[in-house]
């Protein structure tokens, strides 16, 4: 099972992490690398471009976006074998970083779609 | 009245996510302190029971794994401590037991570079050449996937007790034959790490080759191997072969969703929906086998099946397949590891890059093999490459004798009809 594992931020503006903090992230990050389940990993820029399709038309917007409360800052995708193994994996990352907002969402692949 | 199953609770799948995220260090670090996998793995168990007994009153601990580490190497401590005043009695020595050693046998328990030793030497151990295949494969899976002994039996299509002798039988085994709790060196590693790269890469095709059982299951066991592979990647990353390994899997495994039909009947690679490719895992086996080949060396067995993996994995379409240098990397194969199977590849290499006829000539030379006598592919080769030289009446027998051979059923229709189509044709 793949989980996408995502930081978000409600975009105010924040200190950079300390030099302790990127490596115990380092660390954190060459853990899951040796325990096999890490399969990407990468920080997300703060604003990004957003696109809109309404009735054909598309809009294009650049950030950032003040009306916005939350956006994915930084994702890591990885394969485990349930749930509770990615939420693990989640609870030692928060150890680490300290206060935070994340999500986990399930990739789903051809076994987790009914009817295939 | 049925009742209806309990789900079980949160924390017991917490608990089930720790242990298999854990279990392997734990057995790993506390079998350096007794030299004995057999026992760590029982001591680390007993840590499992005491969790499961604890922690639905008390909470999941902050650092379960922690957690784990210590009961484990308390009680693997505390039988040391026992069997040495025993042997003391006996012995009537009269010195002080050194008990700092122990404590910081405790202090290292969490060292990360003490535990990858640790871990290095559990593959080793787990995959020993005194243990049959099958042994291995159930240890393996059991102390370094983390699996219960049913999960295993389940996914090798055997009933459970049948797993828990193997693994007792395993640990006996190991006891008896005195194997210590060692990563090999000198000539002996090269052997030692060719069993480990056979176990693995056995448990992603039994996964992989579906034969029969449970199809998700057996994915499990595809990505349980590849999990085991990546590890041991990150372990011993100087050996090149390791790399070789796992960029074959990951390679393999990226076809995993294009390589079965809507009735589960298998699609031939060059038949394959290639949009449907795992483009992530082509890009991570790419990696892999860059990583073996920067260590230099002339390329072993795992590195060549990995580039040709490879070359199937760059052509955008089947038409597109760089026939002549699979050639090459087959002639290459079947000299650092002659085998019947593999001159049936490059037979079909060759028929794709210099023509059906020249195929045919390597087939032909096969046909008396001993090994391949039950195989379904060789007939099945033998009748693809005679169909595309126009001789059909024996092309449709050749399909028809594979449909006899497969255990596969989606493929045994495939194969009848190949062979009812061409019976039509005039020959």
């Amino acid at each position: 099972m793949r989980f996408l594992m995502m930081t978000t931020d409600d975009g105010s503006p924040q200190e950079p992490p300390s030099e302790r903090l990127e490596a115990e992230m380092g660390a954190f990050i060459a853990e899951m690398s040796k325990a096999g389940v890490l399969l990407a990993t990468g920080g997300l820029e703060p604003g990004g471009t957003y696109i809109t399709a309404k009735d054909g038309k598309i809009t294009v917007t650049d950030g950032p976006f003040s009306e916005s409360k939350e956006t994915v800052v930084g994702f890591a995708l990885v394969e485990v074998r349930s749930r509770e193994e990615a939420i693990e994996l989640s609870k030692r990352f928060w150890q680490i970083v300290g206060d935070g907002r994340g999500v986990i969402k399930q990739v789903f692949g051809p076994e987790d779609l009914p009817g295939q | 009245m049925t009742q209806p199953e309990r789900e079980p609770s949160s924390v017991h799948r917490t608990i089930d996510a720790v242990w298999r995220l854990e279990s392997p260090r734990i057995i790993a670090a506390v079998a350096r302190l007794v030299n004995d996998l057999g026992l760590a793995e029982e001591l680390a168990q007993d840590a499992l029971v005491a969790a499961l007994e604890q922690w639905p009153g008390s909470g999941v601990p902050d650092n379960p794994g922690a957690w784990l580490m210590v009961v484990a190497k308390r009680r693997a401590v505390d039988l040391i401590r026992r069997e040495r005043r025993l042997e003391r009695k006996i012995a009537e020595l009269g010195h002080e037991l050194e008990t700092e050693g122990d404590d910081a046998d405790l202090e290292t328990a969490l060292d990360p570079e003490r535990i990858e030793d640790d871990l290095l030497r559990l593959v080793f151990t787990a995959c020993h050449p005194v243990l049959s295949t099958p042994a291995r494969v159930a240890l393996t899976l059991r102390t370094l996937g983390g699996l219960t002994t049913d999960e295993i039996a389940r996914a090798f299509l055997t009933s459970e007790s049948t797993v828990a002798q193997r693994i007792v039988r395993a640990k006996r085994t190991l006891a008896q034959a005195g194997v210590p709790f060692e990563v090999p060196a000198g000539p002996e590693r090269a052997a030692r790490l060719a069993s480990v790269l056979e176990v693995i890469y056995l448990i992603f095709n039994e996964g992989y080759a579906a034969t029969a059982g449970d199809e998700w299951i057996r994915a499990d066991l595809c990505r349980e191997a590849l999990r085991l592979g990546r590890v041991l990647a990150e372990l011993a990353p100087e050996e090149a072969e390791v790399h070789g390994l796992v960029a074959l899997m990951e390679i393999q495994a990226s076809r995993m969703r294009a390589r079965t039909g809507p009735s589960g009947e298998p699609v031939p690679l060059l038949e394959q929906d290639r949009g449907r490719w795992d483009r992530l895992l082509i890009h991570r086996g790419f990696a892999s086998l860059l990583r073996a080949r920067a260590l230099g060396g002339p390329p072993g067995p795992y590195v060549l099946q990995a580039a040709i993996a490879a070359c199937h994995a760059q052509a955008a379409t089947a038409e597109d397949t760089d026939w002549v240098q699979i050639v090459g990397l087959y002639e290459l194969l079947a000299r650092t590891a002659p085998s019947p199977v593999v001159e049936l590849n490059r037979a079909v290499a060759v028929g794709m890059a210099f023509g059906p006829e020249r195929g045919l000539a390597i087939v032909d030379a096969l046909v008396d093999e001993p090994s391949l006598k039950n195989y379904h592919l060789l007939p099945s080769v033998r009748g693809d490459l005679l169909a595309r030289l126009g001789r059909t009446a024996e092309a449709a027998a050749e399909f028809t004798r594979a449909a006899a051979l497969t255990r596969n059923a989606p493929e045994r229709r495939l194969l009848h009809r190949r062979a009812a189509e061409l019976a039509e044709r005039p020959g």
